[in-house]
């Protein structure tokens, strides 16, 4: 038998080239195309009253100016809505480039194209803009004020409302013992991958087809939005998206108004336009996350037992809605997380502003739901004296399936489809010595310093649909090529679906090779995000390998004359099971499955030994057959699959500067059975990583004229290896019963809680109530100063 | 107003890059990153800021880890830029600290990873036996946004024992 390589710690089969200088990266695919740059609004809400293009066109080697009068038909036109969802009431996008109006700083106006970026910038910086200033309407509190407006013709700033509803809150409430209300606040970040957005795209007159280089999460859709926007046959365009530097939400939303534009000047140049997004541009222009401002009202018993939990909260969208409501709806649907609620409501508004636009981020909405539940479950543990761990198991579900009875994103009511919330917080509490932290505390504060701990739970929907696709060709050199749709940017797919497709074929895992993200082999799929690509392709590829086994063992049959349910594939080749001594290579059967013979090389020429005579009566290749070893399959779940996990951090405060050190970082997490355990971990750390970044250095600081004041990496502080901790990590598996490999998603584990865990650990050594994050070390000093005056206050 | 612009001043400078001698005719403001990926076409080494901070762009000069976004490619001249490609360019042959970054999983996407490489490959000559806090404080003038750097940590200590074994052979 050969060794199964699900679940084992396969080192990755991308790194050899990325760690050599090999990596092809968007801005790598043409270093000489000619580049876009952009004029963009330096004010958050105008109306533009003129563009005098004049001094860019004198510029020596500029070669085409364009403003939104020079965008083609539906180019155009308003950009798409991708996700319409029924709570929005109020849609808006922007254009391309921007018609009459600027609604944030960053938003593009012009694009200039010349021989290279630095004669494009130059050029950019002579364009002149008159603009009729508008007040701006910059964060939750003054959107939700109403007294300014954001898009003209509406009479608030509300872009969605929902409320969604299980069982009766009223009585749930009404009778509860007790009751707390907590207001909270979560700020805005980004994604900031490490490499920007970026696009080239190049038009063939000869054929006039298109084809694009992106760095892209879903090349699908943006060859179907672009085709639709230049008013192509869906034919003469395609999207490649080769290694991408990171994404993490940021490089979902599609199209930017930059790959439209871009695209569209070369089609009208006849040539190859790159633009790549330089920091700057990516800090004012691209999209960010988090930003809401919540109010919880929890009802509960002595035994802190929740009965009913009412939620409200305000969703900051910024100036467009090109990506519908994922994030307040993501929001929505986790709050109730691990636990079994008997009354909940939740209601959200989310709202236009003059900022940046909000699109998902890693955990996208889920990190806030985690921030409103165990900030709550902190609040009853300290309200009712007991032990924080205690609350959080006295509400958990203990029974699987658990329906949620609420609509997620995937328009599906959600269900926790397995896990063991209990054994994850054993695993948890001695990870971490929860039971023996009151004795390091006293340690600790013995020697003058101050400690605490934090733990947060949550669950996580991964791996929604709708499909995810595989297409599966086996060589006459014995070479698997493996396709799928979904793009990937560092989450070692060509490791891991090698893994799949390399057990299911019963093949060397070195003769697996795997193509992500190229529209012209596989045109339907949906995309890489919210910790789908395991279990949407993972599955997908699954299915489509036993598909490809299936027909080369038919084949086999035929050959070695048995039956193909006594064959088996071992090291690549097809024997009588248990039996090498009747068998043939995979390669030959790749041979055999094509009739038409050329005998070009060493298996065509072995494979004659096995070839049949033809039948006389029959065509070469039999109706409803095709030539080649090769297949293509769907995998099209029910619903989700839900993923959960346990953090738990321990902090030091320093008592003099408030200066916030973790010592520890501990992680439990099921994300069902790994594929690559050390890939999975590798996907924590990070996540991790983001998540105290979130908790306590990144927030965008805009003022109140809608100017971002730290868009740069020296002000907007994302944390180096100085800041994060080591994090240890354990793992729970319960299969989810919902695909054939039982996977549930991990991509976004290690982000979700772990500005809700820290929170919790700074309030633990502090004493002092966390109510918003991030936080740094000036503003809990000040939370100290205003603590000890309201305790002063109230001797 | 029309006003038309001059050319813009260019020089020829002399390079050795990768142990390669190349004479370049370039605009004086262009940055040695953009003349390294554009003119060099070595397009491992990476821009994510253009501002100093990230680290992606980090090459050698004369043996030390510079950041080549901060550096007019004027100002390299006469001097020796060693890239990732000049560290090991073999996919098939990984150099160590290269096999180090494979072994540790000490990378995601791999676009921060060039930067690293030429950083720890100089660093781990100077430091030859680096304790873990030591290990983590030497990348920590690099930013990655995939990794956590916790596996980055592993591989600049695990390089460092290959570079001792390869030595010893
Ligand atoms: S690109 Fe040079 S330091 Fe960031
Ligand atoms: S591996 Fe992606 S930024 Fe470091």
């Amino acid at each position: 038998m050969t060794t199964r390589l699900f679940g084992q710690k396969i080192t990755r089969r991308e790194d050899p080239r990325l760690l050599t200088g090999h990596g092809r990266y968007v801005d790598d695919v043409s270093g000489s195309a000619i580049a876009a740059a952009f004029v963009r609004s330096p004010h958050a809400h105008a109306d533009i009253i003129d563009i005098d293009v004049s001094g860019a066109l004198d510029v020596d080697g500029v070669i085409a100016v364009w403003t939104h009068e020079d965008l083609p038909g539906e180019a155009a036109q308003r950009l798409p809505m991708l996700i319409p969802h029924p709570s929005i009431v109020a849609p808006h996008t922007g254009y391309a480039l921007a018609k009459d109006h600027v609604n944030f700083v960053g938003e593009p106006i012009v694009m200039v194209v010349a021989e290279n970026r630095y004669i494009a910038e130059d050029a950019a910086n002579r364009i002149e803009v008159d603009y009729r200033f508008c007040d701006p309407v910059v964060g939750v509190e003054a959107s939700r004020a109403g007294t300014r407006i954001v898009h003209e013709g509406m009479t608030d700033n509300v872009a969605a409302h929902l409320v969604q509803e299980v069982g009766d809150i009223d009585s749930g409430l009404g009778g509860a013992p007790h009751v707390l209300e907590l207001d909270l606040e979560f700020e805005r970040s980004a994604c900031m991958p490490m490499e920007g957005k970026g696009v080239v795209a190049r038009w063939d007159s000869g054929d006039g087809s298109l084809e694009v280089h992106s760095s892209t999460q879903t090349s699908t859709g943006l060859r179907a939005v672009l085709a639709a926007k230049l008013e192509l046959p869906l034919t003469k365009v395609e999207v490649i998206t080769p290694d991408v530097g990171g994404a993490f939400g940021v490089k979902i939303n599609h199209p930017w108004p930059e790959e439209l534009a871009v695209a569209c000047a070369a089609r009208a140049l006849e040539t190859t336009v790159k633009w790549t997004e330089d920091r700057r541009e990516h800090f004012i222009s691209s999209a960010h996350e988090r930003a809401q401002t919540q109010w919880v009202r929890v009802g509960f018993d002595d035994e802190g037992r929740i009965l009913g939990l009412d939620v409200k909260f305000w969703h900051d969208n910024g100036a467009y809605l090109p990506y519908g409501v994922i994030v307040p709806l993501n929001t929505s649907t986790h709050i109730m997380g691990p636990y079994a609620i008997p009354a909940f409501r939740v209601e959200y508004w989310s709202l236009y502003t003059n900022t940046v636009m909000v699109t998902p981020y890693r955990g996208a909405g889920r990190a806030h739901a985690v921030f409103m539940m165990e900030r709550t479950m902190d609040a009853i543990a300290a309200e009712l004296g007991l032990d924080r761990a205690e609350v959080r198991l006295r509400n958990f579900v203990r029974e699987f399936p658990h329906p949620m009875g609420l609509r997620m994103q995937d328009g599906a009511e959600g269900c926790i489809d397995s896990g063991d919330f209990v054994t994850s917080l054993d695993k948890l509490k001695s990870l971490v010595g929860w039971d023996e932290f009151e004795s390091y505390r006293e340690q600790a504060r013995s020697e003058g310093r101050q400690v605490g701990i934090g733990l947060a739970c949550y669950i996580e929907s991964t791996g929604a649909g709708p499909y995810e696709g595989g297409h599966i060709e086996i060589e006459s050199s014995g070479r698997v090529n493996v396709w799928t749709g979904l793009t990937s940017h560092g989450q070692a797919h060509a490791t891991v679906f090698a893994q799949i497709v390399a057990d299911e074929l019963g093949v060397p895992l070195d003769t697996v090779h795997v193509t992500t993200g190229d529209t012209r082999k596989l045109p339907y799929s949906v995309g890489t995000w919210g910790s789908r690509g395991a279990v949407m392709a993972g599955n997908a590829l699954h299915l489509t390998a036993k598909k490809v086994r299936e027909k080369a063992l038919r084949i086999a049959g035929e050959s070695l004359e048995a039956d193909p349910e006594d064959l088996e594939i071992v090291e690549g080749m097809v024997q009588v099971k248990g039996d090498a001594s009747a068998s043939m290579p995979l390669a030959a059967v790749s041979v055999l499955s094509n009739p038409l013979r050329y005998a070009f090389d060493e298996s065509a020429r072995a494979a004659t030994q096995f070839a049949k005579e033809s039948d006389e009566d029959e065509p070469s290749i039999r109706p409803g057959e095709q030539p080649g070893l090769e297949e293509q399959e769907f995998f099209s779940p029910l619903r989700s699959t839900v993923a959960n996990g346990i953090h738990a951090a321990i902090v030091e405060t320093d008592p003099e500067t408030a200066d916030i050190r973790i010592l520890r970082y501990c992680v439990v997490h099921d994300c069902g059975p790994m594929v690559n355990p050390l890939v999975v971990e590798g996907q924590v750390h990070g996540g991790v990583a983001q998540g105290v970044g979130g908790a306590l250095y990144e927030k965008m600081a805009y003022d109140t004229d809608g100017q971002l004041l730290n868009a740069s990496f020296m002000d907007f502080l994302m944390p180096f290896a100085s800041e994060i901790p080591h994090v240890e990590t354990d793992h729970l598996e319960t299969p989810s019963p919902l695909n054939p490999l039982g996977i549930k998603g991990a991509g976004e584990a290690g982000t979700i809680p772990a500005a809700t865990a820290i929170a919790s650990a700074i309030e633990d050594a502090e004493g002092i109530a966390i109510r918003s994050m991030p936080l740094d070390p000036s503003t809990l000093w000040h939370m100290r100063a205003d603590h000890a005056a309201d305790a002063a206050h109230s001797r | 107003m029309t006003e038309s612009l001059d050319t813009e001043p260019t020089s020829t400078i002399r390079l050795t890059v990768n142990g390669t001698l190349h004479v370049l005719e370039v605009p004086d403001r262009k940055l040695l990153s953009d003349v390294l990926r554009q003119d060099l076409e070595l397009t491992g080494t990476h821009v994510g800021c253009e501002h100093g901070v990230c680290g992606a762009c980090t090459v050698q000069l004369d043996g030390e880890p510079v950041r080549s976004c901060l550096m007019f490619a004027g100002s390299a001249q006469g001097h020796e830029v060693t890239t990732v490609e000049g560290i090991g360019d073999d996919p098939e042959h990984p150099a160590d600290v290269q096999q180090a970054f494979i072994d540790c999983h000490g990378l995601q996407c791999g676009f921060c990873t060039p930067g690293f490489i030429t950083t720890i490959d100089a660093y781990i000559d100077e430091n030859p036996h680096p304790s873990e806090e030591e290990a983590r404080e030497a990348v920590s003038g690099n930013l990655c946004r995939c990794t956590g750097y916790q596996n980055i940590v592993s591989a600049v200590q695990r390089a460092a024992e290959l570079r001792a074994e390869g030595a010893s052979q």
